[in-house]
């Protein structure tokens, strides 16, 4: 097994499970307060916005620490068309971990909403009023948020499929704790 | 590869894990919630039986814009850090409107009348309001008024009446219904937030209000029959005829609770005594329609506060703004059942 003792650097481990937190968070804050008119309504919607603005600036972060150091090969025995959904899935993840919180601050823009994180701290408006924009912003935010939410699932899968059943090492490249082993910077 | 045994005991750990993700997300979504009170119940029972009106506010559904200023006198500055209680005058944008899902109803059928507004100061802050003209609300609660849509639309005869022996607050609001004067304009009527809201000073220091516009037009009672006789659009007519004469003025007063007053509860009126302040004046200076105006796509959510204000103990606005979202949602999304004008153009 190629590979099977490198790990994600530590920078990349912390950064993934912040990231898993947050944005499963998000995701069940999201379907929770679209169906609930309690005034926890109100407290899920603050928290929905500025969490988003962090998801963003987290996965930009993300996305220059994969470039700069790169990630452990998968294993060689792994079959191809494993190994291209893996590839796949992993930039349909970046790609709606980017996406959705523009897509979010896009629908708020395009319905002239005030974007407020906290207190009185507001991002502009990055759209102007329109409801054809809007319209089209919510439906992509809303069915991406279930898309989203599913490939996670088939995340979660695959991860403990390699950590229980495969047991190639894939588990262990993210989810150790040890700062030892680290896989050199991408070339 | 681990032993076949252990490999279905974990094949198994994997769906239970998926599965169980799976269910919480359909639990937080409502989905094994039928009692749940979601937007989309709300927004549902506002529709009238012909069907909710397309492109169309769910509720308040006739209206018309309106744009002018708010002019602080700086009095509210005592009560809230919100800049839009300094001294000054700040961009007003709002809609006048009918409490009724038909977007066409004769306006003399319609007993609330309403005004949605939004005030922006240079902070970037949005004070966003809407406000009615009775002086209490018919409920107490959010699930309460879900019942009374339904009650209302209920084909049992008795609907109403067992409604009212379980909801006896809705009595304030009957009697008010029953027995206020009717006026011809919208310049004569005093809208009320009616929710209470609580406002912060830059100490930190916390108070609970109400807030009206109290019209400068002294109101001139006409009977409904007589309003009729005016045609199906006399408001918005009026309101612009009114308007292309000269600004048109309503007083901002702050009302400030005392302890122990329902501020939980716009079903009941506060004690009289209670400390009044007008802040401002809001001056309104054209009128546009609404299918090609201003304020056809905005929310007058009032949840959007600026900082200085804040939501209270009362239920509604946070059960408003989850409805009103939902509306906006609908008929944003609708926006061909409503066409604006070939031109778009502006007056």
């Amino acid at each position: 097994m190629i590979g099977g003792h490198q790990r994600f650097t530590a920078i990349q481990r912390l950064l993934h499970w912040l990231m898993a937190v947050c944005i499963l968070a998000m995701l069940f804050i999201g379907v929770g307060m679209v169906s609930t008119i309690m005034p926890k309504y109100l407290t899920l919607v603050s928290i929905h916005k500025p969490l988003g603005m962090a998801i963003l600036a987290l996965a930009l972060i993300r996305l220059a620490v994969r470039l700069r150091y790169g990630t452990p090969p998968l294993p060689a025995d792994l079959p191809e068309p494993i190994k291209l959904a893996a590839h796949l899935s992993h930039y349909a993840l970046y790609a709606l971990m980017i996406a959705m919180p523009l897509l979010g601050w896009g629908m708020l823009s395009a319905a002239a909403y005030p974007v407020v994180l906290f207190g009185g701290v507001h991002l502009p408006m990055i759209l102007p009023l329109s409801d054809s924009l809007h319209t089209l912003l919510w439906n992509a935010h809303f069915y991406l948020a279930f898309a989203f939410f599913g490939l996670i699932l088939m995340h979660v899968a695959a991860a403990l499929f390699h950590a229980l059943v495969r047991r190639d090492g894939v588990f262990e490249a993210m989810a150790s704790v040890s700062t030892h082993d680290e896989v050199m910077p991408a070339e | 590869m681990p032993q076949p045994r252990f490999v279905f005991g974990s094949l198994v750990l994997i769906a239970v894990a998926l599965g169980g993700g799976a269910a919480a997300f359909a639990y937080t979504a409502g989905w094994f919630s039928p009692q749940r009170l979601t937007p989309k119940k709300i927004v549902n029972a506002l529709a009238p039986p012909t069907g909710a009106a397309l492109g169309h506010r769910r509720n308040h559904a006739k209206g018309i814009c309106f744009t002018g200023v708010f002019e602080a006198n700086g009095a509210g500055s005592v009560f809230s850090k919100a800049q839009v209680f300094t001294r000054g005058q700040y961009p007003a944008l709002g809609r006048f409107n009918l409490a009724t899902a038909d977007a066409n109803a004769p306006d003399a059928t319609v007993r609330v009348r309403g005004i949605g507004l939004r005030i922006s100061t240079p902070d970037g802050q949005q004070w966003r309001s809407a406000m009615i003209d009775p002086p209490v609300f018919p409920v107490s609660t959010p699930r309460a008024f879900y019942q009374l849509l339904l009650a209302s639309k209920s084909k049992n005869p008795n609907a109403m009446k067992t409604f009212a022996g379980a909801h006896p607050e809705i009595a304030a609001f009957g009697a008010w219904a029953k027995n206020a004067p009717w006026t011809g304009s919208y310049a004569e009527e005093r809208f009320n937030s009616l929710d209470s809201f609580v406002f912060t000073e830059g100490s930190g220091a916390e108070h609970t209000v109400r807030w009206s516009l109290l019209p400068a037009v002294q109101p001139v009672a006409v009977s409904p029959a007589d309003l009729a006789k005016r045609g199906p659009d006399f408001l918005e007519q009026e309101i612009a005829e009114r308007v292309r004469g000269g600004p048109q003025r309503w007083t901002m007063v702050v009302t400030i609770a005392n302890p122990g007053d329902p501020t939980a509860d716009p079903s009941k009126a506060w004690p009289e005594g209670r400390r009044t302040v007008a802040v401002g004046t809001l001056v309104v200076q054209q009128v546009e329609a609404e299918r090609d105006g201003p304020c056809r796509d905005i929310n007058f959510d009032p949840t959007v506060l600026p900082s200085g204000m804040k939501t209270s103990d009362d239920p509604f606005p946070a059960a408003r703004s989850a409805a009103y979202a939902r509306s906006y949602d609908l008929r944003t999304a609708e926006a061909k059942d409503y066409p604006r004008t070939a031109t778009g153009a502006k007056p």
